[in-house]
């Protein structure tokens, strides 16, 4: 016998870990994903999958954990043990797995017509299977029985059945020995033998067997256990058993077990002595509690220095490069040939895993970081060397976050995935004007540029770049990106302006692909003339689609407001009237309340939190990003990179029409601001649903109720903003983004706990107010607070308002650009509502009627507030202009 | 049925003797028909509720004429052996169309159909045999991957309802008269061992067995059926139902296929097929590969010893199979490879344990 031994993970299953029987009772099919992964990390070849449980309905058990299963790659890469005394469990089984499993276990304890039948039954799915040395007797527990047993079901399954004798799986029963019954104490040996004569008579079969059973007296000392697994295994696949199921994390090695107590624990399996099992008994005490610890696998470091390179590469591993990056230079004829041979074909591994979906964009853009540390390292020999010539690049691209914006986490990460992808990437930065980024270009002669913006007024920046491009004479090709572009924006809104293609690009895995056609001599024509048609007609849908929707005149919206009955309401005063201020928040607090999803958004990494790290295809990624996000969480917290700031304040208020009056006290007399609101003018036709402005949340003047608003505005501080650009100087450009999305992050945390003390404290409308994290984020308490610029109220301009009224530049160190987006970025702002009435909507696109209005009310000019609000305007005022002129 | 019985044996002989060829793309001959709405429909399905265009299997039905002169084009050009129109003739793929109670008389309809065509070649010339594929394809649904990435758990498809409907369209295509089965264009293993399970059933009801082809789709350069298993491991999947042949088809050319198709070679100790499509999709989802090109790769596949089998898939014509058997004509079929004792297993990825 050759020794060969299959391990085959036992702890998937509820009869022998007590752990997985009650994630699985409570459901918690999550953390049994966690034990049958964990099982694979640690080596099992094989899982095995038991559901046999009284509490359980184990053939839907066993149903929903194989499925979830086939979903992780990670697990499911290995075969499946389908293991159970109910042969409709084990066919409930055979019909979730797609690869060939092991049934655990068929054998002729029934008769042999049952035996021959689910034989059949198990080849027809195309499984192997284990067989029990089982007969309508019993259970056999001498080797003359077992082998006896074996060999009878051996001639069945070959000869009658026709089943491959590879495929045919003995277990011949292993018991527990050392229970301090005497007719126990050979039962290793039985087992040790009945294998040895099976293997050697039954030709091309295998011997298997639960192996955790035979040390089951000594539950509770694993040290003892583990012991016993060893020496046990050792015998026996010296004897032939060549499969087994054990917790595959913990095997002791057979030579590390100490001299004194392998050598009792052998006097028990072999049963060399009467006295075997006293003797293990009394050892047994002093090994008790022992642990084990896990090491990083670094058998990486052992291959040359091209493939180090590559693997530091493909897994973001910066702790070795530069040593690696001095190895690879010494054995290059130029320093420059490092970069061009092992890095470049590094980052065109990460450029085909990327592009393959294999590797997600957290990971590449690790991949970067290590790239530009070398490179980095690099970079003072190669000027050294002074040769000039300098590696071919793929294009140049200039990039900008347009006049007025501050937000570039988006920008940042195609920047990084272009530059990886051999693009020379010029970043201009944020709140670039147009006439920079026209200069820049010229100046630069490059082949492209990238616009960026977060918030809505860029929509229109964009516009005016492209239009600028055209009267400049450009025909380079324009890209637009960011959260709040859209693909028929940039076709009905920008590409017009502008006779070059303009593409919209969706997110960052685009990028490379687009730039790639654009600038490709031979397609790029023809894929700038498909992009073209495509806009084109969606422009016509636009059209006709802006012809179809029905709106009605504002006069008629405003009667349809919220239905409030505020003769049976009384609004609750605030506890304190003016201003509050918060300075240096606790960090800890603000980040135990986070929202992870729109972080792992941000990386384009789409899912559900916690599921997500569980993911099939993203779970790997977004669990490293996860673990980056903690650590430098506690590091952010520890060294306190920043500090968060906030005001609030709360004033008397009352509607006037779509205007809300705030009051210098509660006289209410004296006029301290106005706050102006939209109101939705979409047809509602029969159908019940007012047409809400947030003035409706808040008590008309006329109704002589005194009621109540607020305001505020918070920031994770200027430190977020001022370590990204300290992370980019060292060339890190992933700290970089992944510092500004925590520092999002922080500001989102710190509104929502900001807004859940403003309800239970400062304003206190909801004193009793108790939900959970999740509950909190699910939004499902009393009152709102919507922003200025976002779909309730999309005119940024109100903010200035807001943050006079806060003196919010003073009291928390944020200030408007000129496009009113905050500084520093990570900032949020916006009003209280208290009514439980009051809700979020959208405003959807208005009519010129109230556009006139509006403006009237504000005393600006109707063409200021018509860029404004342009993504929200039911038609197009240049179109109207032109037919004016 | 002794006639059948002659024909199994004349295929294996055939076999040994040199490389089949498999007929091309259904679909791209179809599409080149440019049917409309009433074309498909034809006099019967006049007033059917739904819509018909591009229900290519119902034209074994409302088209037969043109469906044999499709198989009759591929047998003159060099087929060997031709599929029935019946890739989505099963109960789940026909409900699109609410046409799911025609799914046995589609399946009939489709392997009499091909059948006709191949007696009709073979009257012309007698001593050269021809073969019927009954075609099953995978249905439109998977039943290991969830339709819904926030329920990894949910299947919108059973083992038992595919385990029926595949047994219905071989019960279907063995009573038209094919000489083989095909199960093709496998992304999801689960519902191709369902549809062997089924074939199984309906072999012992009937009491004979056809040989089975089965051939399996690589989604992608990573190499992996789309349900996520490597070639080998799909290949031991599948093992006990002891096909005719193991296979490759549709998703990429022949040139992305071949390394996918290698590994297959390698370990499989049955016959090999492949039938790529005609290059990968252009951006119209149009296929360019000429006739020449695709023959040039196919040709170095039989010279390099990968292949008992092939013919073409998505975009291939007849002028494709034309020029594949002149490419593969005189060189030798692969030799099949000795059958491992070893127990060997599947998860996404193949395992071993060497007795």
């Amino acid at each position: 016998m050759n020794g060969t031994f299959v391990n085959i993970g036992e702890r998937t299953n509820v009869t022998g870990s007590a752990r997985f029987r009650k994630l699985i009772v409570a459901g918690d099919y999550e953390g049994a994903l966690a034990v049958a992964r964990d099982q694979v990390e640690n080596g099992a070849q094989i899982i095995d999958v038991n559901m046999d449980e009284g509490m359980l309905d184990s053939e839907a058990a066993m149903v929903k954990f194989l499925r979830l299963v086939a979903s992780e790659p990670d697990i499911s890469r290995v075969p499946v043990m389908i293991d159970s005394s109910k042969w409709s469990v084990i066919e409930a089984g055979l019909k979730c797995v797609q690869g060939k499993a092991i049934v655990n276990s068929i054998s002729l304890k029934e008769g042999e017509e049952q035996f021959v039948q689910q034989a059949k039954l198990i080849r027809r799915y195309g499984a192997a299977v284990v067989v029990m040395a089982f007969d309508e007797e019993g259970q056999a527990d001498t080797a003359d029985r077992k082998f006896e047993i074996c060999k009878r079901s051996y001639d069945i399954l070959t000869g009658k059945v026709g089943f491959p004798p590879a495929d045919i799986i003995f277990d011949p029963n292993i018991f527990a020995v050392a229970t301090g019954i005497d007719e126990h104490n050979n039962y290793a040996v039985e087992f040790i033998e009945a294998a040895r004569r099976i293997r050697e008579n039954l030709p091309h079969c295998h011997v298997s067997g639960g192996v955790s059973n035979i040390s089951f007296s000594f539950r509770g000392n694993d040290v003892v256990r583990e012991a016993m697994h060893s020496a046990f295994l050792y015998h026996a696949v010296r004897a032939g058993m060549d499969m087994g199921i054990v917790n595959a994390g913990q095997l002791a090695v057979y030579e590390d077990i100490p001299e004194n107590l392998r050598e009792a624990v052998e006097d028990v399996i072999l049963n060399r002595r009467a006295d075997a099992t006293e003797r293990l008994v009394e050892i047994a005490e002093s090994y008790r509690g022992g642990g084990k610890k896990r090491e990083i696998d670094l058998s990486w470091r052992d291959a040359s220095v091209r493939d180090r390179l590559v693997h530091a590469l493909v897994h973001g591993v910066t702790d070795f490069i530069e040593e690696d990056t001095e190895e690879a230079r010494q054995q290059a004829d130029r320093p420059l040939s490092v970069i061009e041979g092992p890095l470049m074909d590094g980052m065109n591994v990460v450029g085909d895993l990327f592009g393959a979906g294999k590797m997600f964009l957290p990971q590449v853009v690790k991949s970067a970081r290590v790239m530009k540390r070398a490179v980095a390292y690099l970079l003072p020999f190669i000027e050294e060397e002074k040769t000039g010539d300098v590696q071919e690049k793929n294009g140049k691209v200039l990039m900008a976050t347009v006049k007025g914006d501050v937000h570039d986490i988006g920008k940042n990460i195609v920047g990084v995935v272009l530059q990886c992808n051999n693009y020379e990437v010029i970043d201009l930065g944020v709140m670039v004007p147009s006439a920079t980024i026209l200069e820049k270009a010229k100046a630069e002669k490059v082949d492209m540029i990238g616009l960026s913006g977060l918030i809505t007024p860029s929509l229109d920046e964009m516009c005016w770049v492209a239009s600028e491009m055209k009267r400049e004479g450009f025909d380079i090709p324009l890209l637009i990106g960011g959260a709040t572009t859209s693909k028929v924006h940039t076709a009905v809104k920008i590409a017009p302006n502008y006779d070059g293609a303009v593409v919209h690009v969706p997110d960052a895995s685009r990028a490379v692909g687009v730039a790639g056609q654009l600038l490709s001599s031979t397609r790029g024509a023809e894929f700038a003339e498909k992009v073209r048609d495509d806009y084109a007609r969606m422009r016509e849908a636009h059209a006709r689609q802006q012809m179809a929707a029905d709106r009605v005149p504002i006069a008629a919206a405003r009667a349809n407001r919220a239905p409030i009955d505020w003769s049976a309401y009384r609004p609750v005063p605030p506890n304190r009237l003016g201003l509050i201020t918060l300075d240096d928040y606790d960090l800890s607090e603000i980040i135990s309340r986070f929202d992870w999803k729109p972080f792992f958004a941000t990386w384009e990494l789409a899912g559900r939190f916690p599921e997500i790290l569980e993911d099939e295809v993203v779970g790997e990624a977004a669990r490293s990003l996860y673990n980056d996000a903690q650590a430098m969480l506690q590091q952010l917290v520890g060294e306190k990179w920043t500090v968060a700031r906030a005001v609030a304040g709360f004033w008397p208020a009352n509607a006037v029409g779509d205007d809300i009056e705030v009051y210098a006290d509660e006289d209410r007399s004296s006029v301290l601001a106005v706050f102006h609101t939209l109101r939705q003018q979409m047809s509602r036709k029969g159908k019940k649903r007012p047409n809400l402005a947030l003035a409706d949340f808040v008590a008309p003047k006329s109704s002589g109720i005194a009621d109540y608003i607020g305001g505020f505005a918070v920031t994770a501080g200027a430190g977020i903003d001022q370590k990204a650009q300290e992370f980019k100087a060292q060339n890190d450009d992933y700290s970089a983004i992944l510092v500004q999305a925590l520092g999002d992050r922080i500001a989102e945390a710190f509104a929502e706990r900001l807004h859940e003390r403003v309800r239970k404290e400062f304003w206190g409308y909801a004193p009793d107010e108790s939900l959970s994290n999740d509950e909190l984020i699910a939004e499902a308490y009393q009152g709102i607070r919507p922003a200025p610029g976002y779909p309730a109220c999309p005119d940024h301009t109100e903010k200035r308002t807001l943050f006079d009224l806060l003196q919010a530049e003073r009291n928390a160190g944020i200030e408007l650009t000129d496009s009113f987006a905050m500084w520093p970025g990570s900032a949020v702002s916006g009003l209280y509502f208290s009514h439980p009435e009051s809700r979020y909507f959208g405003l959807g696109r208005i009519d010129r009627d109230q556009v006139e209005d509006y403006a009237r009310r504000k005393g600006v000019d109707v063409a200021t507030i018509e860029r404004w609000l342009a993504p929200n305007l039911s038609y197009d005022p240049a179109a109207r202009d032109r037919a004016a002129a | 049925m002794a006639e059948q019985d002659e024909r199994i044996a004349a295929l294996e002989a055939l076999a040994r003797e040199r490389i089949l060829v498999l007929d091309g793309a259904m679909g791209t001959m179809i599409q080149s028909l440019r049917l409309d709405e009433a074309g498909f429909r034809g006099q019967r399905f006049a007033d059917h509720p739904r819509d018909l265009q591009g229900n290519n299997d119902l034209l074994v039905l409302t088209q037969p004429d043109a469906v044999r002169r499709i198989h009759l084009d591929y047998l003159e050009a060099g087929a060997d052996i031709i599929e029935t129109n019946n890739f989505n003739s099963t109960t789940i793929s026909q409900a699109d169309y609410g046409m799911e109670h025609l799914a046995h008389e589609l399946n009939v309809a489709g392997a009499r159909l091909a059948r006709e065509a191949v007696e009709e070649v073979m009257k012309k010339d007698p001593h050269r045999p021809r073969f019927v594929a009954g075609a099953i394809g995978p249905t439109n649904r998977t039943a290991s991957i969830s339709p819904d990435v926030n329920d990894p758990g949910f299947r919108n498809v059973t083992f038992d309802e595919l385990r029926l409907a595949y047994g219905e369209a071989a019960r279907g295509l063995i009573e038209g008269g094919a000489d083989i089965l095909l199960v093709e264009t496998i992304f999801d293993t689960l519902n191709a061992k369902a549809a062997l399970f089924a074939i199984d059933e309906v072999f012992e009801e009937l009491g004979r067995k056809l040989p089975v082809m089965i051939s399996g789709t690589i989604t992608d350069m990573s190499g992996r059926t789309l349900s996520g298993q490597t070639p080998e491991a799909f290949w031991i999947s599948i093992q006990h139902a002891q096909p005719f042949s193991i296979g490759l088809n549709c998703a990429l050319g022949a040139k992305q296929l071949r390394p996918f198709l290698a590994e297959l070679s390698r370990v499989a100790d049955t016959r090999v097929s492949a039938h790529p499509n005609a290059g990968l999709p252009n951006e119209f989802g149009g296929y360019d590969e000429t006739p020449e090109q695709t023959a040039a790769q196919i040709g170095e596949w039989a010279r390099a010893g990968l292949v008992n089998i092939v013919g073409g898939c998505c975009g291939t014509t007849p002028l494709h199979i034309r020029a594949i058997a002149a490419a593969v004509e005189g060189v030798a079929p692969r030799d099949i490879p000795p059958k491992p004792t070893g127990l060997r297993l599947s998860g996404l990825e193949p395992f071993e344990l060497v007795a």
